[in-house]
């Protein structure tokens, strides 16, 4: 027989077969399933479904339990994240920025380089890279692996089942609670966990919005922003309170928009009904531990180093390069600052502000110390900044930089807030997206419109706040 | 039918006469690396049933491994060296069936088919043994070469769920491998498995899913015969036959577009002795 | 009677899968076929999904999917 034939033989045969075929060939491999199953399993299953793990599900999905456990868990994660990086970011600061950057210059001078080489290569491109360990490898090496640890032991899958719900509401899939949960880490990380969304459609809306989970590059600028303006309002005894609850806030901000965006991309362009929807919860089990800490704090070295190489070590020399060279007497850092200025004010910010989210696309971390040195070198200079080396200072000094210098209001760091939760995704993490959905289509709507919504927020607030005579 | 009673080859050594080098082009085409093995193992399984556990353990690298379903969506590979052979691993998505018409589904189904694995390994969850063995059945409608890793017994064996593992060896009629792979309990006796299935093949008589509808049995039977003769030497013409049936366009066109002949001629190649080849032309 | 108004520890038997498309057939992976024993193993905290005890695994369903399984309930005695 031919092929041709075979094909029309096989459209005859069909002709001829039960409307339920597709059914009735899956209840033939479940019938034996079930019948090899029986002869050869000597115990009941599902009586066997441990006491221990009966009373976790209770416990764990419980109305007012449940909720309780996830609640302090996730601040137990977050909170172990934040203190529990403090002390080695501090060491890597010391060891790597203040000692290593002091000692490679002095080793670059020493040796007869000239000005602009270790300019270029030690204040802009190795200071770029040893800011992003500092402050990425701690929390990163603390966060993953204990959200790796919850996901090994099985509980993951129960937040997806209690907050499902509330995704279903929006046109989401419960499981991108977790994949949001990531994105505090890293969104990178976030969009590559949509992976668990088996629904196309569900899975494309929850690597749209991962961008609302505010990452660990972008924690500390939100904490500053919280302590040094709006914790600063408060008398001192609240201070540290109302700080956190400042950042607090911002965060949920991030999770209402998260879900807003997410209902509103299910009325619109991804509009549909749910495809495909399963949800299954693994029986519990005792996490290997001392494994999973190893090669999960490994996989996130080798991750902050890479990064530290590929996107913060050039966006270092472009930062230096154009704080160095000069076009008519001025910078190119002025130039844009002074072209980027009259937009910054719209949106409640300035051009240094914006200047210093074009340069760290790649590195959202650099954020802070970029700022800091383009408002001095650009404006007085009150610390003894030089052009194009990042720098950080102590809270009162930074607020004095900016506020003096920079010449910032409560609204710009609100705004700053605000646009730091908003605004568009980190390259690493669109080129992510542009891995996972393998469309630049979807690649630019993920760039493009958490940009248009940190404008349009961030221009509404600003005028809100000039209208009512702040500002 | 294919008949699945080979004679035992001959100890291959050096040039490896069951070796995937068959296949090199269907491989190339899937996407899978030319490099120096003798022969290439799917992993198979359910999502989150310590599929990637396995895979590491056998490789030593350290994907990350979750409890969580669906892990892994695009392939890993991998490779290990036992008894002077080399092993190509290729680690495919979790999925719950081959019948459906996912993503995941699409490229693990795909593997099977064309890429003619010298074995596949399905990992299965001993806690959740029907809905897993679904899967296995499955697989052993695609390729008789199969070993099931019957994993997470430790966690079985806490919920009290006590397993006759020589009675589903025999049901099953492949080699069944008890593991807890997390301890890296069973992997010596999974690569004894695997060495055993991929120089022998397989050894027994596999379990066959009958079709429990006398008229989709008999349609199956009688598109499969015609299969076999128009394309000797497939392992897999019930299934085969079982998706033209459905009208899955993806079996359709390789039926067209001459991918299953390419398939006949290869697994032909595969088989040592003539007269297990003629054996296999009914 | 449709899945969705099982009750908690009360036992069932799968009657028909009135769903369609891709949803039919992950359910039917998921071994949810005609005459398959279903039990609920509990509910979200939210009301929604529940999650279902099927041939040893558990499930969790949206009553949105529920309802299109017609279903037998058995009394909670009654041996499954």
């Amino acid at each position: 027989m031919t092929s041709a034939e075979i094909l029309d033989h096989a459209a005859r045969l069909r002709a001829d077969l039960p409307s339920d075929f597709q059914d009735s060939v899956i209840e033939s491999i479940y019938t034996d399933a079930a019948r090899i199953t029986s002869t050869s399993i000597s115990h009941d299953t599902e009586r066997a479904r441990l006491t221990v793990d009966r009373v976790l599900d209770k416990v764990l999905t419980h109305p007012v339990g449940g909720f309780a456990a996830m609640g302090l868990l996730f601040f137990a994660v977050f909170w172990f994240t934040i203190t529990g990086a403090a002390v080695p970011s501090g060491l890597l600061y010391t060891l790597l920025v203040d000692n290593g950057h002091a000692w490679l210059r002095d080793a670059f001078v020493a040796f007869g380089s000239p000005a602009w080489l270790t300019g270029l290569l030690i204040d802009g491109t190795y200071l770029g890279m040893a800011w992003v360990v500092a402050v990425m490898l701690p929390p990163m090496a603390i966060f993953f692996p204990i959200f790796t640890l919850l996901e090994d032991f099985g509980y993951l899958p129960r937040v997806a089942f209690n907050l499902d719900r509330l995704f279903a509401r929006a046109g989401a899939h419960g499981k991108q609670s977790l994949s949001m949960m990531m994105g505090y880490g890293c969104n990178a990380a976030g969009v590559v966990a949509t992976r668990i969304i088996d629904s196309p459609r569900e899975r494309l809306i929850a690597i749209l919005t991962n961008n609302f989970s505010i990452c660990n590059g972008r924690w500390p600028t939100l904490i500053l922003m919280g302590t040094i303006f709006i914790g600063a309002q408060a008398p001192p005894a609240l201070a540290s309170l109302v700080a956190a609850a400042s950042v607090v806030t911002v965060a949920l901000i991030g999770v209402l928009t998260a879900l807003i965006v997410s209902w509103g991309l299910s009325k619109t362009v991804l509009r549909g009904e749910t495809s495909v929807y399963s949800l299954e919860l693994p029986p519990y089990r005792p996490p290997q531990l001392w494994r999973t800490l190893y090669t999960s704090i490994i996989d996130r070295t080798l991750v902050v180093l890479r990064r530290a190489v590929v996107m913060a070590a050039p966006a270092g020399a472009v930062i230096w390069l154009i704080s160095n060279i000069d076009l008519g007497g001025t910078s190119i850092a002025a130039h844009m600052t002074n072209g980027l200025d009259p937009l910054g004010w719209v949106l409640g910010l300035n051009g240094v502000i914006l200047l210093a989210y074009i340069v760290a696309i790649p590195a959202n971390e650099i954020i802070i110390p970029t700022i800091l040195m383009l408002t001095m070198t650009l404006g007085p200079n009150l610390f003894d900044a030089q052009n194009g080396v990042m720098l950080e200072l102590g809270q009162t000094q930074t607020h004095a930089v900016l506020t003096q210098a920079g010449g910032w209001t409560l609204l710009t760091a609100i705004n700053l807030m605000l646009f730091s939760l908003l605004h568009n995704p980190c390259s690493t993490t669109i080129l992510t997206i542009r891995n996972e959905t393998n469309s630049l289509k979807w690649t630019t709507v993920a760039a493009l419109m958490p940009l248009a919504l940190a404008f349009a927020v961030t221009a509404a607030t600003a005028t809100a706040a000039r209208l009512a005579g702040g500002g | 039918m294919t008949s699945s009673a080979e004679l035992p080859q001959a100890p291959a050594h050096g040039a490896c006469a069951s070796c995937a080098v068959y296949n090199a082009a269907n491989l190339k085409k899937l996407g899978i690396k030319p490099g120096n093995y003798d022969y290439v193992v799917a992993v198979a399984g359910n999502p989150n049933t310590g599929k990637s556990t396995v895979f590491n353990a056998l490789t030593g690298l350290r994907q990350h491994v979750g409890n969580w379903p669906g892990k892994t969506v695009s392939r890993a590979e991998g490779g290990f060296r036992y008894h002077d052979h080399g092993y190509k691993l290729v680690d495919l998505p979790g999925t719950y069936s081959l019948l459906s018409t996912s993503n995941d589904e699409d490229i693990a189904r795909d593997f099977l088919l064309f890429g003619q694995p010298d074995v596949t390994v399905v990992v299965a969850d001993a806690t959740r043994l029907e809905r897993n063995l679904n899967l296995v059945l499955q697989v052993l409608e695609i390729t008789e070469r199969v070993v099931v890793a019957l994993n997470l017994m430790d966690e079985a064996e806490r919920h009290g769920i006590d397993i006759d593992v020589r009675h589903l060896a025999r049901e099953l009629g492949v080699p069944v491998v008890p593991m807890a792979a997390r301890k890296g309990d069973g992997i010596p006796a999974l690569l004894e498995a695997i060495e055993q299935v991929a120089q022998d093949g397989a050894t027994a008589k596999r379990h066959r899913v009958a079709q429990r509808h006398p008229r989709i049995e008999r349609a199956v039977r009688d598109l499969a015969r015609q299969l076999e003769r128009a394309f000797p030497g497939l392992p897999n013409t019930r299934w085969i036959a079982l998706r033209l049936l459905e009208g899955d366009p993806g079996t359709e066109r390789a039926v067209r577009d001459g991918t299953l002949s390419d398939l006949s001629r290869a697994w032909s190649a595969r088989k040592t002795a003539p007269t297990n080849l003629a054996g296999t032309l009914e | 009677m449709t899945l969705d108004q099982l009750r908690q520890d009360d036992h069932a038997t799968v009657v028909a899968v009135d769903s369609r498309g891709g949803d039919r057939r992950r359910l039917m992976d998921l071994g949810l076929l005609p005459g398959t024993k279903i039990r609920v193993h509990m509910k979200s905290p939210l009301g929604d999904p529940t999650a279902y005890l099927v041939r040893g695994s558990v499930v969790a369903l949206r009553r949105s999917q529920a309802r299109h399984i017609r279903i037998e309930a058995h009394d909670a005695q009654e041996p499954t």
